[in-house]
């Protein structure tokens, strides 16, 4: 099955403008969204995995902007057409935004105990929450959030509605926070590293949850995560990010069984297994990932890389274009180098 | 004899020169750490937090032992005991030291520690704090040398060119600070300092958690490296069990303050014997997505060390628990050479590890 | 065991490659604050400010023409006087002589400059006698005017009612008001330093009473101890002296924020890993808190420091105002504007008012500087 994608991002690039110097933290990154399916953004730290999904919602902090690119929102009018908004375009303190934010495009973080008012019973947050995108009474707000609360798998949900934030447990707080971004029935869930804080166990209770309540609801979801094993559970398709560029992407399957990039080829051979032989070695990237005022010329990759092509990898930057069928990489050695 | 893990205890029985081939460098027995809680005006003590009940076990000289178990579970508790940065409320922790004799550093006072306190060092998780942001490394890595004894300056020099060659840093590298170095770098600088002074037993806590997946292994590699090159003892405290498979060859797995289960480390993966850790292994996301299995999810939260339930600590998460689970504590036996677990049902119940999950 | 050993370099590189990168990464604590202080333009510039402050406060009688304690009732409230910069299109500074007159309808004395008397003013010029920094005798001023009578003759910001020249009088205040307060603080200082530091080292019972005694110690009200002191003083005492007793007294019970700021400091540091790494290598205690704790909150305490000093001229300033600090004969910033207390005097002579510019400028820049040298203290965070 074939499906249209719901959001479109093509080069963007979002730099951060600090005393020290330029912080190209994502710098011409393009994927798509297809509707009803999990794209997994994975990489490791500074690759520009977060500050992609910051800049899908217009939350970026000052000192950083889009300075580029397009991030189209295709909606379906009510005469059976498509209407796209380039949400690059917005005001970021507009009122078109915040109607997407938390409404059509709603945002799960890593840390639940900070995304929440330790002043205010959970009820109360996901309640305002409801009202400021449905014009519904507050009876009615707190029937859905206890409804809502029972679908995230939280026990005795009339009770647990009054509670503080404090009072609840890690995991059940990410169930709370996933609660909350269901509130107003999101077409694209931004799940940024939603079990990176949590313990294994608990992780997989909410991997879970995610995909039951992606099956549910159809609504798209852009999984961003340094874990492999998390993207080879939920995504459907995965974008390989390295130092801000995409480096390779593609549906689940060829990532992780025919890897084309050098570097998710490294990778998948570097994350320790729990298949592997006890004791045993692992092959390595060599060197550090480098400082983000510090980026290699050329492909961004080619300092650690073990197939680099001198005199041509240092030099240019690779575009990503397609290789097969449904697979991405930006590689010289797949493609020749534009003029 | 206490409860516990059953360990060959020679002393009686063998003379004193078998005694020091056979002693492990380490052995924990009945360790506790109860933490006070206090309310109200006066601090009065109204409850514990049993944070490590009763463990016992043992690590034998050159071999890395893991403790594995989820956030709360008291590994890290008893890591800082037997390291004596925490005192324990009771048990022993009798430590082989390198001239033979045999220590047990719950009991002694803080001052008798320091003739053999440099014989037990750590590794600690976190490569940003762990450094003094204000020291170049020579500093950070000289400083142990420093306090035992080692007043010439060149002499000093030496060494920490040294270490830094052997956790592969350029030595021209010990002027800088730490915040010229990426988190890999920093973590080889805490490992260097932490070989200054020639230890036996090296506490790793969590060492690479904070790290980048491509640069972990790097820093397993060169843990395992170092352990051939140097013969030393890992205890490694960890939560990801992809990791541990890797550096371990003994696992012990916690679970609310107990021990549930040891064993060889692939005898633990390939047939677990307690069914939490059977969860926690199917539970660790497997990165290919042709493993997409059913997973076995835990049902309901990790217990409450202050108020835990009775019987078997597990019974309310656990798919096998039976009547006896709810009213009897198990304790640790062993059902196989080498292997110990904590489960009334551990001789009866089939449980699947993790090459009977995979494919390979 | 049997994997294929991982190509391992020989080295992991180092990330800095730049010559400006080498530069930071051998950079002490010190070296990487004073780079961070130094983007920050204004407390940069008020440091300089304050400086400069510091040098009128040292030489404050060789930039004071007049004697500042001279009164004499014929120069009453003189309103300040023009420099003329040029004379016929030669540089040639002066002023013009004052003819005082008598005001037929309100009698009282009005002063009017003569343009055909010019009096030019030199540097460098001989005046009043006074001692440099307390110990060389001379009468060597900065600006004057032939033949050294400049008492009579310049009156650059005015005089007040008992005729003594303001100028002169702002700069012998600098001395007092910038300097008084320097002892409370230094001792406030170091017992903060020190309660603070014995409070979060060892804790327990020792803890539990320091923060106690400081909690009782920040419920006594300081105005009426100010007033109570202030009474209890030796009568043969100076008024000077008395004051600085005071400040010294009030600093015993000063010291408390600064303790309670330097106890948290040293809860959060015992916990912290690098110090537990030095604790299992064997370092001592006294050199665990000289090297690992004490340099990294010197630069917060530095901060808290020069957050205090303004704290310490705005006293002095209020309570001289409300005659409960210093008083005459002594010449500080709050002694005055005593003079300027009622509104009829601010009305006819402003130019009484001039001792709040400096005090304005100081405590600002002290702000800036402070701000500054807070945002810069951590160069780490």
């Amino acid at each position: 099955m074939t499906n249209a994608p719901i959001l479109t991002v093509d080069n963007l690039k979002s730099y951060f403008f600090t005393d020290e110097g330029t912080v190209k933290a994502v710098d011409g990154a393009s994927f798509a969204v297809p509707a009803g399916k999990t794209v997994g953004i994975v990489g490791e730290s500074g690759c520009g995995k977060s500050v992609t999904a910051l800049s899908i919602l217009r939350i970026i902090q000052r000192p950083g902007r889009i300075v580029d690119g397009e991030i189209m929102l295709r909606r379906a009018d009510g005469a059976g057409k498509t209407d796209e908004l380039d949400l690059a375009q917005l005001d970021p303190e507009g009122g078109e935004i915040r109607a997407i934010r938390g409404g059509e495009i709603a945002l799960v973080f890593q840390e639940p105990m900070t995304s929440f008012s330790p002043h205010y019973t959970i009820g109360n947050q996901i309640i305002e929450t409801i009202q400021l995108h449905q014009d519904i009474s507050k009876a009615e707000a707190r029937n859905r959030t206890i409804e809502l609360l029972r679908m995230v798998g939280i026990p005795r949900p009339e009770r647990r509605i009054d509670e503080y934030p404090f009072e609840l447990s890690g995991g059940l707080r990410q169930r709370v926070m996933i609660a909350m971004a269901l509130s107003c029935n999101p077409r694209i869930l931004i799940a940024d590293e939603p079990t990176t804080a949590l313990d294994v166990t608990t992780q997989a209770q909410i991997l879970d949850l995610l995909r039951e309540i992606q099956e549910r609801t159809r609504m798209s979801v852009i999984i961003i995560t340094h874990d492999m094993g998390v993207i080879a559970e939920m995504a459907d398709d995965v974008i390989v990010m390295y130092l801000g560029r995409v480096v390779e992407s593609g549906p689940v399957d060829d990532i992780f069984h025919q890897p084309k990039h050098p570097y998710t080829q490294a990778l998948l051979r570097s994350i320790p297994s729990i298949f592997a032989e006890p004791r045993s070695k692992l092959p390595t990237i060599a060197g550090s990932i480098p400082h983000p005022h510090n980026r290699p010329s050329g492909c961004p990759f080619h300092p650690r890389c073990s197939e680099r092509i001198a005199g041509l990898c240092e030099v240019h930057a690779p575009r990503l274009l397609p290789i097969g069928e449904r697979q991405m990489a930006s590689c010289f050695l797949y493609h020749e180098p534009d003029n | 004899m206490c409860r516990g893990e059953p360990v060959a205890r020679p002393q009686c029985l063998y003379d004193g020169v078998i005694m020091r081939m056979v002693v492990p460098i380490l052995e924990v027995r009945n360790l506790r750490r109860f933490f006070p809680i206090r309310k109200g005006l006066l601090r009065r003590i109204v409850g514990q937090v049993r944070a490590v009940d009763d463990i016992s076990f043992h690590i034998n000289r050159g071999e890395t032992l893991s403790l594995v178990g989820e956030s709360g579970c008291g590994k890290t508790t008893t890591a800082r005991c037997i390291l004596r940065a925490l005192k324990p409320t009771a048990g022993q922790v009798r430590f082989q030291t390198a001239a033979g004799a045999v220590v047990d550093t719950a009991s002694l006072p803080k001052t008798a520690l320091k003739p053999f306190r440099h014989q037990m060092q750590m590794i600690f998780q976190d490569p940003f704090s762990s450094l003094n942001p204000r020291m170049t490394v020579f500093d950070i890595i000289a400083e142990p040398l420093l306090a035992s004894g080692m007043k010439d300056r060149d002499e000093r020099r030496r060494r920490v060119e040294n270490l830094l060659e052997r956790v592969r840093l350029r030595p021209e590298f010990m002027g800088r600070f730490p915040h010229a170095f990426s988190g890999g770098q920093r973590q080889r600088i805490g490992i260097a300092r932490a070989l200054a002074l020639n230890p036996s037993l090296i506490v790793a806590d969590e060492p690479v958690s904070a790290l980048d997946v491509s640069v972990q292994a790097q820093i397993l590699n060169l843990m395992l490296d170092l352990q051939d090159d140097l013969g030393l003892t890992y205890l490694f405290v960890a939560h990801d069990l992809s990791v541990v498979k890797h550096i371990s060859n003994r696992v012990a797995v916690m679970y609310v303050g107990k021990i549930v289960e040891i064993a060889e480390t692939k005898q633990l993966f390939n047939a677990p014997s307690h069914p939490y850790t059977e969860a926690l292994l199917s539970a660790v996301p497997k990165p290919d997505p042709r493993l997409r299995s059913e997973r076995i999810v835990l049902k309901g939260e990790v217990a409450d060390p202050a108020q835990p339930p009775s019987g078997c600590y597990f019974h309310p998460r656990c798919a096998y628990a039976i009547d006896r689970c709810r009213t009897e504590t198990p304790p640790l036996e062993q059902i196989r050479p080498g292997q110990v677990v904590a489960c009334h049902r551990a001789r009866e119940i089939d449980l699947k590890g993790v090459q009977a999950q995979g494919t390979v | 065991m049997s994997a294929p050993p991982a190509a391992s370099p020989a080295f992991d590189e180092a990330l800095a490659t730049t010559a400006a990168e080498e530069r930071v990464s051998v950079a002490t604590q010190w070296q990487l604050m004073w780079w961070r202080f130094r983007k920050h333009r204004l407390a940069l510039f008020s440091g300089i400010v304050i400086a400069a402050f510091y040098l009128v406060a040292i030489f404050a009688d060789f930039l004071a023409y007049a004697d500042p304690h001279k009164t004499e009732a014929f120069r009453s409230l003189i309103a300040p006087q023009p420099i003329h910069f040029f004379d016929e299109g030669r540089f040639s500074p002066h002023v013009f002589a004052l003819i005082g007159k008598r005001d037929p309808r309100t009698f009282k004395r009005v002063y009017e400059p003569d343009p055909e008397q010019k009096i030019p003013l030199r540097l460098f010029a001989r005046g009043y006698q006074y001692k440099f920094l307390g110990l060389i005798p001379t009468n060597l001023h900065l600006i004057g005017v032939d033949g050294g009578n400049a008492e009579e003759l310049i009156f650059l910001l005015g005089t007040d009612q008992l005729g003594r020249d303001l100028w002169s009088r702002l700069m012998i205040a600098c001395r007092l008001s910038l300097t008084i307060g320097l002892a409370g603080v230094t001792l406030s200082l170091v017992l903060g330093v020190l309660l603070g530091g014995i409070s979060g080292l060892y804790g327990g019972a020792i803890d539990t009473l320091i923060q106690r005694v400081i909690e009782i110690l920040r419920s006594i009200p300081t105005i009426p101890l100010w007033m109570g002191l202030a009474a209890a003083m030796p009568r043969d005492w100076g008024v000077v002296q008395v004051y600085f007793a005071i400040t010294v007294i009030l600093s015993l019970i000063g010291w408390t924020d600064l303790a309670r700021v330097v106890r948290g400091r040293f809860l959060a540091l015992r916990e912290e890993d690098f110090v537990l790494a030095a604790e299992l290598a064997g370092v001592g205690q006294m050199r665990i808190i000289l090297r690992h704790m004490a340099p990294s909150f010197l630069s917060h305490i530095i901060a808290a420091t020069t957050l205090a000093l303004p704290n310490m001229i705005i006293s002095e300033t209020a309570l001289s105002f409300l005659g409960l600090g210093l008083r005459p004969p002594a010449v500080s910033w709050g002694v005055l504007l005593q003079d300027a207390q009622n509104i009829q005097t601010v009305a006819i002579s402003p130019w009484l008012l001039s001792a709040a510019v400096p005090v304005i400028i100081v405590i600002l820049a002290f702000n800036f500087l402070g701000d500054g040298l807070r945002d810069a203290a951590d160069p780490y965070g």
